[in-house]
């Protein structure tokens, strides 16, 4: 224990003097916190539409009018022809192209039939998507209202399937209330991920690990030397960008806070036997960096945080079963926004337990004194 | 229970087909002076390695304070004191911090290294550097605390790899003073070194030539059997038959 307590100040004194790695640990992650939430932004807007009026009619002229008053839609210009709307798509100026063919508005009015054309610009797949969903819902209804004036109030309407939707846990569909949870935890793990590969290493390069080698610490009393300083750490962090959800941006977590620090815990010893297991297979700080970099980008783009697990493909889906930050962002959403409770999340819970072991017993089983 | 500090047979350590050290055998008595020497790669750092329970030997035996080195190696680190080639205290430690820490290591009382501590720093002179950062002491205070730090748990034999690589002649010399304090107080020193002034202050020497045992003796009867007036002419005469380039 004496052993233990010795190490510990030794780590604790070393972080707090090293003044490089304070406000790495404290400060950016919280700068980060302030600031990516407010650009990680899933709405489209500002879809800039070019549109080919080939009938100039009054009815065009409504449509058009009714597009660029939705503020989703920038309209970058009108043209009598294709090719120059064409040229502004590829000249990036234009996202989409609506297309009116001629006679429109009399076919609409005589065959009480008319079609429009849209082409939309695929390099930026959301934009393109959602441009063209917004686009369509919009001509829709527009086509309703005309149909509306048309029908005289007694004759029989065709049948129609209105659709209602609520947004469950998120009812303004907030894209922050989803968002700033995940980078929380994305900010956790890369704090906590990065200085453990690293710290360990360091102590290779500049020598000192032999020096401890030579003496009676105890493999255990090293390793929970290094862990516990950086658990607190963990635990710190989290903290600070709770506080920072809730004053900044109102986020109040629903469930339970126990659970959520209960489960933050293990994700903790998890995500640092990730890290020691690099320090152990590293020889230098630089391969180190470079191999939990290259980890931690898998774990951020399997995370769920930017693309839904659930419309990954099946071995996708594996993979990301078999990242601790996955887990952690599912329960961190769960808890804070839906009040999920210990049962709701038992399997998440496993998972982590499971990471904590077998990295930690893999780092430890590792890491030798004797060579 | 044999009394040597340090017992070898037909100690090797192979990687693949080469012998980094090739079957050496030798002694040591407690509160003796080893020196061991050896041009760069022909061995010296991995014998010692292995001594210290750092390194598994590939095959012989060997004792290091009575503790068998193949399976003893942390009752060995227990008894030894140990100062590597690359400096190893904490740079970002004050000396009071890094003494606190090493000895409390080894089981050292708080009042223990209090004494201790007070003891080493006035023996150094270091009370006006005693709360600054290790990282700030110039090179030769820092080998000297080092060395110091290495044997403040009084074990029962101390290893030092090459501790006066870049020390200027007036430190190396006070650097001595240590070690034979330190031999004074029982404490058996295996020293490894590139300068031949050094290696006449031992007791005994043995000088390694492609990871072999080449020459085990006194420095005078060394110089004799090789009919040499000087440690460096012996070494020469030694070392220019080695195979293996130096790194």
């Amino acid at each position: 224990m004496r052993t233990l307590r010795l190490l510990l100040e030794k780590e604790f004194r070393q972080i707090f003097r090293d003044k490089g790695l304070l406000p790495i640990i404290f400060v950016m992650p919280m700068m980060q916190l302030l600031i990516m939430p407010l650009a990680a932004n899933f709405d489209v807007k500002n879809i800039n539409l070019a549109v080919v009026d080939r009938d100039h009619s009054t009815y065009t002229q409504q449509m058009v009018s009714r597009i660029a008053s939705s503020g989703y839609f920038h309209v970058t210009g009108y043209y009598t022809d294709y090719t120059p709307a064409r040229q502004q798509i590829e000249r990036e100026k234009a996202d989409i192209i609506l297309e009116i063919p001629a006679h429109f508005e009399v076919d609409l009015v005589k065959e009480n039939k008319a079609s429009v054309y849209v082409a939309a610009d695929a390099i930026n797949g959301t934009k393109a998507g959602l441009g063209s969903a917004y686009l369509n819902t919009i001509l829709t209804d527009f086509n309703n209202e005309i149909r509306m004036k048309w029908l005289p109030d007694a004759a029989p309407r065709p049948g129609t399937i209105d659709v209602t939707f609520s947004n469950w846990f998120n009812p303004n569909m907030n894209y922050r209330l989803y968002m700033v949870p995940g980078i929380l935890v994305l900010l956790v793990t890369m704090v906590g991920g990065f200085i453990a590969a690293l710290n360990i290493v360091k102590e290779k390069e500049i020598g000192t690990i032999e020096q401890i080698n030579v003496t009676p610490v105890k493999k255990w009393q090293f390793i929970l030397g290094k862990l516990i300083p950086f658990w607190v750490i963990g635990m710190v962090d989290f903290t600070l960008g709770l506080l920072l959800a809730r004053f900044v941006y109102g986020i109040i977590p629903l469930g339970s806070l126990l659970l959520l620090y209960g489960f933050l815990a293990v994700y903790l010893v998890a995500l640092l036997g990730f890290g020691l297991l690099i320090s152990t297979y590293s020889d230098n700080q630089l391969q180190a960096m470079f191999v939990a970099f290259f980890f931690i980008m898998i774990f951020m783009l399997m995370s769920g945080l930017f693309v839904s697990v659930d419309n990954m493909p099946k071995w996708a889906k594996m993979i990301a079963n078999l990242t601790p930050v996955t887990h952690f962002i599912d329960v961190m959403r769960m808890v804070v926004l839906k009040g999920s409770r210990f049962a709701d999340i038992k399997m998440q819970f496993l998972y982590e337990l499971a990471f904590a072991v077998v990295l930690n017993g893999w780092a430890i089983w590792n890491y030798r004194k004797t060579a | 229970m044999n009394n040597k500090a340090i017992t070898c047979k037909d100690l090797t350590k192979r990687f693949r087909d080469f012998f980094a050290v090739n079957h050496i055998s030798f002694e040591v008595e407690q509160g003796e002076i080893f020196g061991f020497l050896g041009a760069n790669g022909a061995g010296k750092t991995t014998a010692m390695r292995m001594l210290c329970g750092l390194s598994y030997p590939t095959s012989g035996e060997a004792t290091v304070a009575g503790f068998n080195v193949f399976k003893q190696q942390e009752e060995i680190k227990k008894n030894i004191g140990y100062m590597s080639q690359k400096f190893s205290l904490y740079e970002s430690l004050t000396v009071r911090e890094n003494i606190r820490f090493y000895g409390g290591v080894y089981g050292l009382s708080d009042k223990q290294l209090k004494e201790k501590g007070d003891e080493l720093i006035e023996k150094l002179g270091m009370q006006q550097e005693a709360k600054m950062m290790v990282g700030s002491l110039p090179l030769g205070w820092k080998q000297k605390l080092a060395f110091s730090v290495a044997i403040i748990h009084q074990p029962r034999i101390v290893f030092l790899d090459e501790p006066t690589g870049g020390v200027d002649p007036v430190t190396r010399r006070q650097f001595w003073d240590l070690i034979y304090d330190a031999a004074e107080r029982g404490i058996t020193v295996f020293v490894t070194t590139h300068y031949m002034d050094e290696a006449e202050y031992c007791n005994r020497i043995s000088i390694m030539v492609d990871g072999r045992i080449d020459a085990l003796d006194t420095p005078a009867n060394l110089r004799q059997q090789f009919g040499a007036t000087s440690m460096n002419e012996v070494f020469y005469a030694l070392a220019r038959s080695a195979k293996r380039s130096a790194d």
